[in-house]
């Protein structure tokens, strides 16, 4: 019964492809910037993937179980919630803390709304949001790469916003070597995983293209106005969780909108709200809070932008 | 002549007990949310704000039910407004003069119990229906289940915001705060794991 249900406006079109073949290809697309998390943050990075993954899966069974749902863990959905939520957390962060995260992610986010397909936020963002919350202080300390806890360093972004610095190194910001959550930092690595999901057809080109768009007009309008106060277009994409964020977590097809114009519309409010908080709001960083907010307005943008039968 | 209390007195347990569970302001009428979500970061301020909204509620209760039949029925809510509002700046006085610190941690939610829908709903719901003993009873539940709920979610808020209840220390040095649990999203993420939790006993124990 439940294969008749049709969460997109038509033509559907049948194919084989399914919730774990999907998974996978996002996993395989994640397997360069896992690497170089493991390479920039070292056995840190390695056992913060790994705690992240076994707990998201865990938890996963654990919940389904408790409530009496068939247990899916297998559809791997799970483990690229584990993965994105490592990903996208700094690498001094205590264990015990991913966990938690981890809970809230799959338990609170997921499962608490009904599992995959029902969430209306994305999990792994909704966990980092708990832990930015409850826990400010681990999620804003940062240590510079190739360093264990001992030297921390403010990300790139801080730099330019706080410290002023608009001495940037871009060659450390396109391969990975700045300070930054794990899997952000490499602006290469997410390039490649992003290049193979667009050819896999995985994700729709337009949610990502519109988000990073936005992003490059805002940015490169108030450098030429500011440039002593703002800094580029290529600086505002590469630094930060613009791409991990763009590639990986706004086309999440669970909390994105279906339509294609639904897309744009959602792909340029992220680049929105994210700039509004880079260069105005009190945060150096907005990329997580720009997602969840559009995907709270998922259903809404799903609703306006239902295509019209044809001939009314 | 007092026969609404006579005649039904068989029920006037049930009155006092609706409001702990079958009825619970909070839980199942989901009202006043304003004091409920703003002033249990600790267990202390949700006991505070129960007994000042109990306080309230109570001789509200009382004077409403025993001027009901004089009200016209065109100025009533008007009446019990200024009725409730007599007691609360009563309790907002006792409070300033007494408790001089919670009353300034609890800040303006003491006056604003004048407009907790909990009170204006009991007395138009029922202290204006019933007399004067029922309408105690009921006032008197109602205030139970309110002021155990606040200091619920006051105890849990506490206990992992400040790793203390009621000022005493429960969890050692080694617990790390969730700041986000003194914050406003800590009280809606705690309120609605408890009203999931009512839910789900309530859903249980029908079944069984």
């Amino acid at each position: 019964m439940e294969e008749n249900f049709y969460i997109s406006p038509g033509p559907h079109i049948f194919t084989k492809s399914k919730t774990p073949k999907m998974m996978k290809d996002v996993i395989i697309a994640l397997i360069p910037a896992i690497f170089a998390a493991a390479y920039f943050f070292k056995l840190k990075a390695i056992i913060l993937i790994l705690v992240c993954t076994v707990s998201c899966v865990v938890f996963e069974a654990l919940i389904q179980a408790l409530l009496k749902r068939k247990v899916t863990i297998l559809d791997l959905s799970a483990v690229v919630t584990g993965i994105l939520l490592a990903m996208i957390m700094p690498p001094s962060l205590p264990i015990w803390t991913t966990v938690l995260g981890s809970l809230i992610a799959i338990g609170l986010t997921k499962q608490l709304f009904g599992g995959l397909g029902s969430n209306i936020f994305n999990p792994a963002l909704l966990g980092r949001a708990f832990l930015m919350a409850a826990f400010p202080t681990y999620l804003t300390r940062w240590n510079a790469p190739f360093t264990l806890e001992a030297v921390t360093g403010a990300t790139p972004l801080g730099m330019v916003k706080f410290g002023h610095n608009m001495n940037i190194n871009f060659g450390g910001l396109f391969t990975g070597n700045v300070s930054g959550s794990l899997g952000e930092t490499s602006a290469l690595a997410l390039l490649i995983g992003g290049a193979y999901l667009l050819i896999k057809k995985t994700i729709d080109w337009r949610v990502p293209l519109a988000y990073i768009g936005t992003v490059m007009v805002i940015s490169f309008v108030t450098n030429l106005v500011a440039p002593g106060t703002y800094a580029g277009a290529l600086f505002h994409v590469l630094a930060g969780g613009l791409l991990i964020g763009a590639i990986f977590m706004a086309t999440d097809p669970v909390t994105s909108p279906v339509t294609k114009a639904g897309r744009w519309v959602f792909g340029i409010g992220c680049g929105l709200i994210t700039m509004v908080i880079r260069l105005w709001g009190g945060l150096p960083e907005g990329v997580m809070y720009s997602i969840l907010l559009m995907n709270a307005i998922t259903p809404l943008l799903n609703r306006l932008t239902r295509p019209r039968r044809y001939g009314t | 002549m007092n026969n609404v209390c006579n005649q039904t007195c068989t029920g006037c347990g049930k009155e006092f007990s609706k409001g702990l569970w079958r009825q619970n302001p909070i839980f199942v009428q989901v009202l006043g949310m304003c004091p409920t979500l703003a002033v249990t970061t600790k267990a202390l301020f949700g006991f505070s704000m129960g007994m000042a909204t109990a306080f309230v509620l109570i001789c509200s209760s009382l004077a409403v039910s025993v001027i009901r039949k004089l009200v016209p029925q065109q100025v009533r809510i008007a009446t019990f407004t200024v009725i409730i509002a007599t007691f609360v700046t009563c309790a907002d006085y006792f409070l300033q003069a007494n408790f001089y610190t919670i009353s300034k941690e609890l800040g303006p939610y003491v006056p604003l119990i004048v407009v907790n829908c909990i009170i204006l709903g009991r007395q138009e719901a029922f202290a204006s229906k019933n007399g004067v003993f029922r309408s105690l009873l009921d006032a008197i539940g109602m205030s139970v289940g309110f002021t155990a709920v606040l200091i619920l979610l006051g105890s849990i808020r506490e206990l992992l915001g400040f790793g203390t209840i009621f000022n005493f220390k429960i969890l050692g040095a080694g617990f790390e705060h969730w700041v986000i649990m003194a914050l406003p999203a800590g009280a809606f993420i705690t309120l609605g794991f408890l009203i999931g939790l009512f839910n789900w006993m309530n859903k249980k124990s029908k079944s069984n």
